[in-house]
């Protein structure tokens, strides 16, 4: 799941082989102004933007970060569901939470294998994420306590998420848009998921019925920060709608969230945490209170509720599996050196 | 049909039913165990062919419960079977229900169970029941996949490093003593072989014996003998750790006692 | 802090029969068994392949996007390559 909060330009180490794999140190200026330009005139012509294409060092590197950043979302967000496999309160929705988390590490891989064809390995976005140094998205470090927050997820984070996503499809990175494709056809069935959990809660006991709200109430305001801060507030929003890696607003995207999902609630018979939503016929969107950004900055700088125990039980699996990777990479070696030998 | 007797059904209900539990507990225990991997394998792609493994374990069980479900005749639904029956109560073989400890214990036990399924779905597509015959059809298909990855990963661990090695055959030491209980057929076994519902088991074991020392020669690990009394779970003997396994996934029916999900 | 890497591998999938095999992503693994395995659990899930292809990346050979002109321009000039070049009548049936 993507969230725009996170394309902040030039403020992250990025890979180390970039500089020299565009070739663009050994050009002079007025070179790099006339690539530029074609490059940028190709950008607005819709044209794809494939791999081995000449690309300003800036727009790969800015790729390769939200790239990365969306990846690592999708896996450290198989986390607060997957906790819930275990205990789904039935086989069905077992198999469908299962499936749903699956679909999640395979749209990481999706993504780690396009950020891979701008020049930086799956490694080094792997030691990126463990170390700390990388962001993912932030929404993944809230807790699920109940059933009814893997519903909520589906609900409101997929459903974000996909908001994010679909102009992504048309971004203008080939490898990116084409994962983005494959994401999006899969990312539906996960909100109906959600919000199908949301309908029997809440139409089931009064017990059932206060566990939905409740996680409503929790999941409401991140959901809203996962379009990032305000216009206002974006800075470096303009290269990226320039370079067509991002192609809406963080508040047109979110207005349109809220204007999709506050009939939902209201469907549902649960009630959305802020007294401020209400409809206005003039401008045909509904208003809402503001968001309060301090939650959200505490949050991406690493002290949200569970920002600790995500990374570690993603450092945990990787350390722990480190044995298993090598045994394989020895075996392979082992079978190239005999060549009578062959896996099957 | 042809309207001739089903001869599977000269078989008791009560046979039969307890039959398809001890299959579809058996996955379904399986698939549950499986499911604790995701989020925490070795390599993302790993995460999700455990994920595919459990999703295949799972819908075996759900067609099997329901199958048995229907053939008890006491309208107990797939998650009335799975979610309301205690520990003695269910009748997963001993094996699946032992811990992942790690990823190495978890092929080793996954490739036991794999070499036994393939066997026992090829014969059962055969079954004169023919509902279990078409469930078999389809899992044997499944399991044709499952008994790829866990062979060529037993081989790649047993064969890969000296640590690997060495946690393949610890884990193969400590999980034989449990595959005993495959091969030795009960009242509820010869009965249901008898009917035609389900193969002699005591032809299974050659075969099981032949792949897994085939196996095990090619990954350089030792096969131990399996010693005898580990608790017989498919009677209704279980080690400790099914009580915890239940705890875990029963939970909310439990905790809501009568709620739609 | 990783040092191990397992080899990029790019995944060609034939979703039907009939159909070419389309590029569709890569994978990392071990070794090309593994890599179908893989290809398989990440690009799969939905019945999407009826044949796989894995090819470590290293050893593909692709053509230079600067050599475009070189490579491609010529065949533009073609057009008796393409059917619309030829005028033929409209009485005439299944060309």
């Amino acid at each position: 799941m993507y969230t725009q909060g996170l394309d902040n330009l030039g403020q992250q180490p990025a890979t180390s082989g970039s500089a020299a794999a565009s070739g663009t140190n050994s050009i002079s200026a007025e070179e790099r102004a006339r690539l530029e330009s074609l490059f940028q005139a190709r950008v607005d012509l819709d044209e794809r933007i494939e791999p081995k294409d000449w690309m300003p060092d800036a727009y790969r590197q800015t790729l390769i970060r939200q790239i990365s950043q969306h990846a690592h979302s999708e896996i450290v967000g198989m986390l607060p569901e997957g906790n819930w496999i275990t205990r789904a309160p039935s086989l069905r929705r077992k198999a469908v939470l299962i499936a749903k988390v699956q679909d999640e590490g395979g749209h990481g891989a999706y993504l780690y294998s396009a950020a891979e064809t701008l020049g930086i390995s799956r490694d080094e976005m792997m030691d990126q994420l463990l170390s700390g140094a990388a962001k993912y998205s932030s929404i993944f470090n809230y807790p699920t306590p109940t059933w009814a927050d893997v519903g909520a997820i589906g609900w409101l984070v997929d459903g974000a998420a996909i908001i994010n996503q679909i102009p992504l499809c048309r971004c203008s990175y080939g490898p990116y848009a084409r994962a983005m494709v494959r994401v999006c056809k899969e990312e539906s069935f996960h909100q109906r998921q959600g919000f199908e959990i949301m309908l029997t809660l809440s139409r089931g006991s009064p017990s059932q019925k206060a566990m939905a709200q409740a996680a409503l109430n929790r999941w409401w305001w991140p959901s809203l920060m996962m379009f990032g801060p305000n216009d206002a507030e974006s800075k470096h929003s303009a290269q990226s709608m320039r370079w067509k890696i991002k192609r809406f607003s963080n508040d047109e995207l979110r207005q349109r969230f809220i204007d999709n999902t506050v009939p939902q609630a209201e469907f549902l018979g649960l009630s959305i945490p802020d007294p401020k939503i209400r409809w206005n016929e003039a401008s045909g969107h509904f208003e809402s209170g503001e968001i309060d950004w301090t939650e959200f900055f505490e949050v991406i700088k690493g002290n949200g509720p569970c920002n600790r125990e995500r990374l570690e039980a993603r450092r945990n699996a990787h350390a722990d599996g480190a044995w298993v990777r090598e045994a394989a990479l020895a075996y392979a070696a082992k079978r190239r050196s005999d060549p009578i030998t062959r896996a099957a | 049909m042809n309207g001739a007797p089903d001869p599977g059904a000269a078989v008791a209900d009560a046979v039969r039913f307890e039959y398809m539990l001890r299959l579809a507990d058996t996955s379904l225990i399986l698939g549950q165990r499986l499911g604790e991997w995701v989020g925490h394998a070795p390599a993302l792609e790993e995460d999700l062919g455990f994920g595919n493994l459990a999703l295949d374990f799972i819908g075996q069980a759900r067609l099997l419960l329901s199958y048995a479900g229907s053939i008890e005749g006491r309208d107990r639904s797939e998650d009335d079977l799975a979610f309301l029956r205690d520990g003695p109560e269910f009748r997963n073989f001993t094996l699946v229900e032992q811990p992942n400890v790690d990823f190495g214990h978890t092929i080793v036990r996954q490739y036991f169970i794999d070499v036994f399924q393939n066997l026992l779905f090829e014969a059962l597509s055969a079954s004169t029941d023919a509902q279990l015959a078409a469930i078999a059809a389809k899992a044997l298909k499944e399991s044709q996949y499952h008994l790829r990855f866990s062979t060529n990963w037993l081989r790649r661990l047993g064969d890969g490093t000296a640590e690997s090695r060495r946690r393949v055959q610890d884990a193969a030491d400590r999980l034989i003593r449990f595959t005993p209980e495959f091969f030795e057929a009960d009242a509820v076994e010869q009965a249901a072989c008898t009917g035609g519902i389900s193969p002699d088991l005591e032809k299974l074991r050659g075969a099981w014996n032949s792949e897994v020392a085939r196996t095990f020669r090619e990954a350089t690990l030792d096969l131990p003998k399996p010693q005898h009394g580990a608790p017989v779970g498919k009677r209704g003997d279980h080690s400790e750790y099914l009580g915890y396994i239940l705890a875990e996934m029963q939970y909310m029916q439990r905790a809501y006692p009568g709620a739609s999900w | 802090m990783t040092t191990e890497q397992w080899p990029l591998y790019e995944v060609f999938i034939r979703s039907k029969g009939g159909l070419d095999h389309k590029h569709v992503g890569s994978v990392h693994a071990a070794d090309a068994s593994m890599a179908i395995e893989h290809a398989r659990d990440v690009y799969t899930r939905r019945l999407e392949g009826v044949s796989i292809w894995v090819v470590r990346s290293s050893d593909i050979v692709a053509s230079d996007p600067q050599e475009a002109g070189a490579l491609f321009d010529p065949a533009r000039d073609k057009v008796y390559r393409h059917p619309t070049f030829y005028d033929i009548p409209d009485e005439v049936k299944n060309l």
